[in-house]
């Protein structure tokens, strides 16, 4: 009935758009970003629409990324859909299942003859969005991935040394044995937890975070990240947590205003928190990779991203696709793409992007903010590393985010909490399954 | 004595409560029988398919011992709700009833906070009580307390208790207050001539006087703590630490509008309705005969 009422409201108020012009094919595109990030995505369109006459993209805010996904999914029940609907990483299952809701990308870039290679982009955003065949179904817009936020005024007056290399977690531990010492009061802390030290952790380590390739392999995937090395990770947390090392601040990203006010040291957080760090830290900070287990194989393998894609919904007249084309195309050049990337500091999608800010001198000027890139690009992402795909997978997060607090507040064993997370998880896992077959 | 109107035939009647009809199928039956129906599939989001699983989401929701402690953490919620609400507004009443100077002033702050939303409510107590830049959090750290809602599952039952029966408090205010002026001045004048002190005239005279107040307020109440509190725990808690926040109606809104499992979610609310409805037949049945009307 929510979705009803969703679906009417959203109905009417398409219904109430004036039509403004009158030969121009108008394109909606629904995303989920206000404030700063929303000024640069309507420059975007501006730019867009300022430089050919076949098109008009008119961008809509739809609240943040689970109410855009519902107001999407509520238009479409309605016949009302946008052409163009932003969805974050976590929805990506949801879509690609809706076969007959969406139409890929690779698709419509072929029927609109748009040039459209999808090597062009870098590979482990690419393999985030592809078919195990290759074939690209959504176009990456704001990706990110986690990166070590350092306090350098605060390890110094710790006595941390300069040289003291914080890229494997065996090193962090005295660093934050220090900082407690030093009288710190929050010596590390983490936003996005089931992100980070879940999902990151394991492609980093390149051991599997669910079965069937982390479910790009199909939707009878089960979790599996209750192995050794997330449960050494979690438990090393877990009495990191006892000790008052690491300190716990929320599901989300509210460690983030702890890290921009000085109070907390060392913080693993999204790349795209750059601007803001900027922004407000009145101290000397720094951008590290995400630490790892230097007693693990193969590690550090690459990070997964974050953020969101642009899915191309079905049932619009032909022309829209034409002009869907050209504006996913005009989004992925490289001047676009190299330009949202400094702004934000999310990455740059596409390899000619990254060469160009690097043309630009951009890295030289902002040092670290290449870290991120030089952390997923390093090596070819593997079955592991290449993201994550399951359905239900929000509520998947919300489960893992329960069972993490009971190990933050020592009612668990990481063993038990993982192992409790992974069974919770299958049963929904199983749900989506069932309701997509 | 008999109060009931007999109409003849069945027409006038019929028309006349043909509006409030209409509203409850509307917005009542249509919905609710939608929802039984919805509870009986595991539908896909964008409503391409569905499965018919018959009580197959009645059972994986029961089988769920999450789902079931959920129950628990509801009781606890909507009792301290239904109390922090209501002991507070009747102590306020009875205050303000005895005002002789600036009661007008008194009652409309009384009555202010009335007007914020629960989302709105949620955020200012987040202020107040947010580990990093809340005033009070920040006081309770002088005092030594270390105050942290984020892992501390009595603290944050306590936090969302207190945010959403803030604002009812007012609403529960409006309803005594009212029922105050009503209680005859000449009963109460009677037992003070007989001695009575105030505290005791107010136990055993206006508070049984007050009881179909009491009654009506009760059980809007708790029909408030299960349905309308989740904007509250949506902005604060978000249902943790763990679970210890998750009530029955939050994890309806969790799995159906934010997590898109929509089977699921029905038969939660279904669920839900049962719960409500059941509770409200035995307020009625074991309650309502200890009220003097």
């Amino acid at each position: 009935m929510k979705n009803f009422a969703l679906g009417a409201l959203v109905a009417s108020s398409t219904l109430l758009t004036p039509f403004a012009a009158f030969a121009q094919t108008e394109i909606q595109f629904w995303h989920a970003f206000t404030g700063r990030l929303g000024e640069l995505v309507d420059a975007q369109v501006e730019q867009f629409n300022a430089s050919q006459s076949d098109y008009k993209v008119v961008a809509n805010y739809k609240g943040n990324y689970s109410e855009t996904l519902n107001a999407g999914i509520a238009a479409f029940r309605a016949g009302e859909q946008p052409d163009i609907l932003m969805v974050f990483e976590v929805g990506t299952a949801t879509m690609m299942a809706a076969k007959g809701a969406v139409k890929p990308v690779y698709q419509v870039m072929e029927e609109a003859g748009v040039p459209f290679n999808s090597d062009d982009y870098i590979g482990a955003v690419k393999g985030y969005y592809t078919t195990t065949d290759g074939k690209m179904l959504s176009l990456p817009f704001n990706s990110s991935t986690p990166v070590l936020w350092v306090n350098r005024d605060l390890l110094d007056k710790a006595g941390v040394a300069k040289d003291v290399d914080l890229s494997t977690w065996e090193n962090i531990g005295p660093v934050l044995d220090k900082l407690k010492a030093a009288g710190v009061d929050c010596p590390m802390t983490t936003a996005w937890q089931s992100w980070i030290q879940l999902e990151n952790l394991s492609a980093y380590h390149n051991v599997p975070f669910a079965s069937e390739e982390n479910g790009f392999g199909g939707l009878d995937a089960k979790l599996e990240f209750n192995g050794p090395v997330q449960v050494k990770h979690i438990q090393t947390l877990g009495d990191w947590a006892k000790k008052g090392e690491f300190i716990y601040k929320g599901r989300r990203n509210e460690g983030g205003a702890d890290f921009r006010s000085g109070s907390c040291a060392l913080f693993t957080e999204s790349s795209a928190g750059y601007a803001g760090i900027k922004a407000e830290a009145k101290f000397n900070f720094e951008v590290h990779p995400l630490p790892y287990w230097a007693d693990v194989k193969g590690a550090p393998q690459n990070t997964i991203i974050g953020g969101a894609s642009l899915w191309v919904m079905e049932g619009k007249p032909a022309e829209d696709y034409k002009g869907v084309a050209e504006f996913l195309n005009f989004l992925s050049s490289p001047d676009v793409q190299a330009k949202w990337h400094q702004d934000t500091g999310y990455l740059p999608i596409t390899k000619a992007a990254a060469d160009l800010t690097r043309e630009q001198g951009f890295y030289k000027e902002n040092p670290g903010t290449d870290v991120a890139v030089i952390q997923m690009t390093a090596k070819e992402p593997t079955e592991n590393s290449k993201g994550i795909r399951l359905g239900n997978f929000d509520q998947i997060r919300t489960i893992i985010d329960e069972e993490l607090e009971a190990v933050w507040s020592g009612d668990k064993s990481a063993q038990d909490a993982l192992d409790t997370a992974v069974t919770r998880g299958n049963q929904l896992l199983r749900r989506f399954e069932q309701a997509n077959r | 004595m008999e109060k009931r109107v007999t109409f003849k035939g069945w027409l006038l009647p019929l028309l006349l409560i043909a509006p409030q009809l209409v509203i409850s199928g509307v917005f009542f039956f249509y919905p609710a029988g939608e929802a039984v129906w919805q509870s009986l599939f595991i539908p896909d989001p964008f409503g391409l398919s569905m499965q018919y699983v018959g009580l197959g989401n009645f059972e994986y929701l029961l089988s769920d011992p999450y789902y079931r402690a959920s129950f628990l953490t509801t009781a606890v919620f909507s009792t301290l709700v239904t109390l922090v609400s209501m002991i507070p507004a009747l102590f306020l009443a009875v205050l303000a009833d005895r005002l002789v100077k600036g009661a007008g002033a008194y009652r409309t702050m009384l009555i202010w906070p009335y007007a914020v939303a629960p989302a709105v409510a949620g955020v200012l107590w987040l202020f107040m009580f947010n580990t990093r830049i809340g005033i009070v959090a920040w006081y309770l750290g002088l005092l030594g307390y270390d105050w942290n809602y984020v892992l501390n599952q009595n603290e944050a039952m306590g936090l969302v208790v207190v945010a959403s029966s803030w604002g009812r408090i007012s609403y529960n205010f409006l309803f005594y207050f009212a029922a105050l002026q009503a209680v005859p001045k000449s009963v109460i004048e009677a037992a003070a001539i007989d001695g009575a002190r105030f505290w005791r005239r107010f136990f055993t005279i206006v508070l049984p006087l007050l009881s179909p107040t009491t009654f009506f307020l009760l059980v809007v109440n708790i029909v408030y703590s299960f349905f309308e509190t989740f904007g509250v725990i949506h902005t604060i808690t978000g249902g943790g630490p763990q679970q210890a926040t998750t009530i029955l109606v939050y994890k309806v809104y969790a799995d159906g509008f934010v997590g898109q499992d929509l089977g699921s979610s029905a038969a939660q609310s279904v669920i839900l309705l049962l719960v409500v409805g059941l509770l409200t037949v035995l307020q009625f049945k074991f309650v309502e005969k200890r009220v003097h009307y």
